[in-house]
């Protein structure tokens, strides 16, 4: 599903520059739940903004399905976000002011989907969440939790090939954490391709493989024996 | 552009702050308030004056002779010559583009003596000797009779058509003014109609106390032979007098062998070009109209430029959102820009209702309290409210391109990095 080979970046700090991704060689099979662990500068937020688009790579390659992710422009970036990609954030990131639903129902709306179509979409996915009569709420309104979930339900909404999660735990408790990867294992379970970047090892290790990252080199890939969040709730 | 959830998201954004979206509304409504008013303004001193101009054949010039400056062809300077009857034949010749040429002669005059008796009344007026086409020159209403006709000229009849004014000194209120004689300079005339003239500036008084009586008649009861005082020359439209008048000039010096460069021996008025004169003030004055009432505007559109740079900033981490989830730039370009026009055309429109408003006011006030000189019926014309809407649009637009060219150029991951 991802393809990278030898990626590189770096940011312009002033006069130096801050080499962060040094040499990056990273697959990931479809139906994947991977984690990508490593303490704070160890560049894997980086790792998942390249694979996001959100930024560009400076050096490598690196294809999605098949698909060559180079020189996009911002329409042709965007496209490919909205099509291939659903973003969860650890701060939520959902829009204050437009409902739950508004917000699931957002990817669709930048597909063009007609309005109708793209609420009965939104709703099935808030649904999926276990949302449902919370649709008409603000996020102001909700739980950081239920703010998460709403977040996932948007991510998942246009049907994306692979989901990315930048510490999506980050902001909650354990309890609600457990909570949010129990659906995300959920999620795993139906064949979503799943990354997650985290620094919290429980977390990690709810995911079927754990990628570690330290100083913008993968020092370590294994498989891991997936521990069900259902477990700890 | 007519997308439910675009509008939606428009009228979101700007009630979220309704204060700050009142205060920068009220710019731009101020700006289009101030044009209205000062157009408005504009157009009420150009009705004023207008009506004072009235419906008088405004392509009309005056020309009349004086005594010579230079000699010439064996005549002396200092000569004293006359137009003479002839001349309008000769006028009308050379000069197709004429529409009327009336010659004119007059007794009386500014603080003349008394010169018209009527029974054991007298009074001083002015009395012209004219032809029947004055009256498409000097527009008079005939409220009673007749006007003067080419009978009248031919047969030299001694008939008069006195104005209201004389007719409320001379006449008893009741009595019947057709039919009777008046004296004029030991003349009897037959009074055979009663005008009022349509003027309200200064001199409106003085319009309604003159006698008219055909020009034939009166070259013969005063002893002025074919002599004629001056002559009123009106041009048909299309043909500037103001363009006409030098060749109509020169032609009555040949005429009359007046030197070529003898300036003072043929006097004119050029009402065209007082005319035009005051058409280039009202110009001037919807100029001004505009260029201040645009340029408090501007300062309504910087308002709105600089509070959507404000809103572009506040929502850069939502942007950033939204770029993520895949919003097309240009989607989030044409959502700013669209709220920038948005936010200028409501509060220009209220701005031009505002201004309707006053302006009803206004006139209200003026209708109330009788007539002002040189000022009536203040308004805008469509077109003006049609070109206010246009740059209400464009500035908008240009409100909104600053704003919306830096929120496209935020980059998703740096907007996203903004806590």
């Amino acid at each position: 599903m991802i393809e990278i080979k030898d990626l590189h970046k770096s940011y312009k700090m002033g006069s130096n520059s801050l080499h962060v991704l040094k040499g990056i060689n990273f697959s990931v099979e479809a139906g994947e739940l991977v984690a990508i662990m490593g303490s704070s500068g160890s560049g894997k937020s980086t790792l998942l903004n390249i694979i996001g688009m959100l930024d560009e790579a400076d050096e490598g390659e690196y294809d999605l399905d098949g698909i060559p992710i180079k020189n996009l422009n911002e329409t042709k970036a965007a496209n490919y976000r909205n099509k291939f990609l659903g973003f969860i954030f650890q701060s939520f990131n959902l829009i204050n002011y437009k409902t739950a639903l508004e917000n699931v129902a957002l990817p669709l709306y930048y597909q063009k989907m007609p309005r109708k179509q793209r609420q009965e979409k939104a709703m099935k996915y808030l649904e999926q969440v276990g949302l449902k009569e919370w649709s008409h709420h603000l996020p102001s309104e909700l739980s950081g939790g239920q703010k998460q979930r709403v977040a996932i339900a948007r991510a998942m909404v246009a049907e994306p090939k692979v989901l990315l999660a930048d510490e999506l735990t980050g902001a909650l408790d354990s309890t609600t954490s457990y909570e949010v990867m129990e659906l995300i294992q959920k999620i795993n379970d139906q064949g979503n391709t799943i990354l997650v970047v985290t620094h919290e090892t429980d977390i990690a290790q709810m995911c079927k493989r754990i990628v570690y990252l330290r100083d913008g080199v993968i020092i370590k890939d294994e498989k891991v024996k997936q521990v069900r969040a259902k477990a700890h709730v | 552009m007519f997308n439910r959830d675009r509008w939606k998201e428009v009228l979101e954004v700007l009630t979220s702050n309704w204060f700050r979206t009142v205060l920068t509304a009220f710019g731009v409504f101020w700006g289009i308030l101030i044009l209205i008013i000062l157009l408005s303004a504009g157009k009420g001193l150009e009705n004023g004056i207008r009506a004072d101009f009235g419906d008088i054949a405004t392509n009309t010039m005056f020309i009349w002779t004086r005594s010579t400056t230079k000699a010439h062809m064996g005549l002396p300077i200092g000569r004293n010559f006359s137009f003479k009857v002839e001349d309008v034949a000769t006028l009308k010749e050379k000069f197709p583009q004429l529409r009327y040429i009336s010659p004119r002669n007059q007794l009386g005059g500014f603080r003349g003596s008394n010169n018209v008796v009527k029974g054991i009344k007298i009074g001083a007026y002015n009395v012209y000797g004219d032809y029947p086409e004055i009256i498409k020159q000097e527009p008079m209403a005939i409220t009673s009779g007749r006007f003067l006709n080419h009978n009248d000229i031919n047969a030299k009849r001694k008939i008069a058509v006195i104005g209201l004014g004389v007719r409320n000194e001379l006449y008893e209120k009741e009595e019947e003014v057709l039919g009777s004689y008046i004296k004029i300079q030991g003349v009897n005339f037959m009074v055979v109609g009663t005008y009022k003239k349509r003027t309200n500036n200064g001199d409106g008084e003085e319009g309604q106390k003159e006698i008219y009586v055909p020009f034939t008649s009166f070259s013969q009861a005063f002893n002025r032979g074919n002599n004629v005082g001056w002559m009123s020359i009106t041009a048909k439209d299309g043909y500037p007098i103001s363009d006409l008048k030098m060749n109509l000039v020169n032609q009555m010096k040949m005429t009359h062998k007046i030197h070529p460069d003898d300036t003072r021996a043929v006097g004119y008025f050029d009402l065209y070009e007082e005319f035009n004169r005051v058409e280039s003030l009202f110009g001037a004055m919807s100029f001004i109209g505009y260029f201040v009432g645009v340029l408090v505007l501007l300062s309504g559109i910087i308002g709105v430029s600089n509070i959507m740079l404000i809103v572009v900033k506040e929502r850069t981490k939502e942007i950033g959102i939204r770029r993520a989830l895949g919003e097309d730039p240009w989607s989030i370009k044409k959502q700013i820009l669209l709220e920038s026009i948005f936010l200028t055309i409501i509060s220009g429109m209220a701005g031009i209702v505002c201004g309707a408003l006053f302006i009803y006011g206004v006139n209200a006030i003026l209708d109330a309290n009788g007539p002002v000189d040189m000022f009536i019926n203040p308004s805008v014309n469509l077109g003006v409210v049609t070109a206010a809407l246009v740059i209400l649009i464009i500035s908008g637009l240009l409100a909104g391109f600053i704003p919306a060219q830096s929120a496209i150029k935020v980059r998703p991951i740096d907007a996203l990095r903004t806590e």
